[in-house]
């Protein structure tokens, strides 16, 4: 209704030019964000496309051009597959892959079963409880990622909190080797992203139909089948967008492997960071990225199409 | 607070797994020994060093307004961006463009950085801009991916409001330019606010995307931060945790209590509305 409106509006001076040349407000208004994320977003994943088959030199930029002038009005394209085929022949990066979906995959998990019962006690408490909670889940979100991180060096470490704690309780002898091993990756990273897991989840268990479970209490079903064959089904939009927002940005995850996983841990995102800023290869580094996000086309359509979803449904 | 034990449990294991850390930083940063198990006196040393830090103060300084330029501009690209994603309807490349938009929300942030990074270079060949990497580029990458949160909480508000006060101002003959400043601007401004916090907090927080796109001259506070706890832990940090989380806390608890305070104040119209008719 809104648009006959506007269409019916006829400008006259410099609006009406633009109208009459096709351009109206509307057009003006979609013209910068999109222009913007043309540029900045889609234009660049091109650029690391063309990076990734060119080779690399020493020079700056350190690598080939894609376009060669041989003579007047002579080009020569130049493409290489040969970063692609040394990643795929290279275990160091086959590893790297392997490992960073293992990682990725066993803190979703974790987060999943953390932040779980979380969601589903803040969606199930008072109402005028809701709202602090939920603050509480989200406040560690706005305070220093990096931070976050830290600390754990300082609870994880051989002379740490954890290890003192369980020496003094006399659990253990000796401490635990647990900073610089994957295990404290696994803690980093279901840490960091927790909140991530539970505002899905939450979002779709508050708006469960409760009359189901009573339904369910009245014909004589005790809770835990309840839960099983009501709550847990219907939730699983929820447990997919959270695990679509754990699992894929922890596929390229650097700082926590970096800080907590020691050197053993192996993933793709710091091999990427690690041939671009050591090893200067700007053009294997793109090719680590290109593959990277192959691997993650498939659960990023996922995420979109569940946001798109949630969206039309509000 | 729910009935279940077991609910009880778990949201109790929950919070003090995201609050442990976080509050052993702070009980730290007073500790006057430089080692983790060792508590020697209650001290304001490090927050001494800190401040006497010269190097890591000026990366603050710059961290922030980095943060303040990105967030300023994100919030304008990304409130039209929420515009055109629920008032305009099905666009040309409408699918495209919420492609966009949400991709940025679950990318790698090293696939970010380097993406534009190579970007930046490739325009300098290009073009000769931006010269160099600097804090421009900076305040260029963090636009881009922080205007995507802004869309999203944006988007969200403009989706749950009803429309009939806009298609209303449209009938009575406002233009479309009036509408939005007269109308919805100030409807979705909670959201506004919000989405530039957030841009804020996610701008002053980058390590990877900044490590790709920064120059030699411009190290912003992640960076350093990160340089320092690399080797393992400083003291320094803990305090520089402390006053971050302080001024996060009592920024969100008077955002609370406004909130509070608008819903009190919303439910009282409402009830004085119903009562009048």
């Amino acid at each position: 209704m809104a648009e006959t409106v506007q269409s019916e509006m006829r400008h006259t001076g410099f609006l009406g030019l633009l109208q009459r040349v096709g351009l109206s407000g509307r057009a003006l208004v979609m013209l910068l964000p999109y222009g913007w994320l043309l540029l900045f977003f889609l234009i660049p994943f091109l650029i690391v496309l063309k990076i990734a088959l060119a080779e690399s030199q020493m020079a700056i930029p350190p690598f080939t051009p894609l376009i060669e002038t041989v003579e007047e009005l002579k080009y020569q394209i130049t493409v290489t597959f040969y970063n692609f085929h040394y990643m795929l022949t290279d275990d160091l990066y086959v590893v790297a892959y392997l490992n960073s979906l293992k990682i990725a995959f066993i803190s979703t998990i974790c987060c999943l079963l953390v932040g779980y019962p979380v969601a589903y006690a803040i969606a199930k408490a008072d109402p005028k409880w809701r709202a602090p909670l939920l603050m509480l889940i989200i406040l560690p979100f706005w305070t220093s990622f990096l931070i976050r991180v830290y600390a754990w060096i300082g609870i994880l470490s051989n002379n740490g909190v954890l290890n003192n704690v369980l020496i003094w309780l006399g659990i253990i002898d000796q401490p635990l080797q647990i900073l610089y091993t994957p295990v404290a990756t696994y803690i980093g990273i279901t840490y960091s992203y927790l909140p991530f897991m539970i505002l899905p989840l939450y979002s779709t268990l508050e708006k469960l139909d409760n009359t189901l479970l009573e339904a369910a209490a009245d014909l004589g079903c005790p809770p835990w089948k309840a839960f099983l064959s009501i709550t847990l089904p219907l939730s699983i939009p929820g447990m997919i967008a959270g695990s679509m927002l754990v699992f894929i940005p922890a596929m390229g995850e650097f700082v926590i492997p970096e800080l907590l996983g020691g050197p053993d841990t192996l993933m793709i995102g710091r091999t990427l960071w690690t041939e671009f800023f050591n090893n200067r290869d700007w053009p294997l580094a793109s090719a680590v990225a290109v593959a990277l996000l192959l691997f993650l086309v498939v659960p990023i359509m996922i995420f979109q199409n569940v946001q798109s979803r949630q969206g039309e449904q509000q | 607070m729910p009935k279940s034990w077991f609910l009880r449990i778990g949201l109790v294991i929950g919070l003090l797994f995201l609050y442990l850390p976080i509050f052993l930083l702070i009980v730290l940063s007073f500790n006057d020994n430089r080692s983790i198990s060792v508590w020697s006196e209650f001290s304001f040393r490090w927050y001494g060093e800190l401040f006497r830090d010269d190097q890591l103060l000026s990366a603050a300084w710059l961290s922030v307004r980095v943060a303040f330029i990105s967030a300023t501009c994100a919030v304008v690209l990304g409130t039209m961006a929420g515009l055109m994603l629920a008032r305009f309807g099905a666009f040309k490349g409408r699918a495209l463009f919420s492609g966009m938009v949400s991709a940025p929300l679950v990318m790698p942030e090293v696939i970010l950085g380097l993406s534009l990074l190579l970007l930046f270079v490739s325009m300098e060949q290009l073009f000769g801009w931006p010269e160099g990497r600097g804090v421009l580029t900076i305040v260029l990458a963090h636009i881009t991916f922080t205007m995507s949160f802004v869309t999203v909480v944006v988007q969200s508000r403009l989706v749950s409001m009803d429309a009939s006060l806009e298609e209303a101002a449209m009938d009575l003959g406002a233009r479309p330019a009036k509408v939005f400043f007269v109308i919805t601007l100030p409807l979705i401004a909670p959201a506004i606010v919000s989405g530039w916090l957030l841009a804020f907090t996610l701008s002053l927080d980058d390590l990877v995307v900044a490590s790709f796109v920064s120059g030699p001259g411009s190290t912003t506070l992640p960076q350093i931060v990160f340089s320092s706890v690399r080797l393992g832990l400083s003291p320094k940090v803990n305090a520089l945790a402390t006053i971050v989380v302080t001024i996060v806390a009592i920024g969100i608890i008077c955002a609370g209590i406004y909130n509070a305070r608008q819903e009190k104040a919303r439910r009282r119209d409402e009830q004085m509305a119903q009562q009048g008719a």
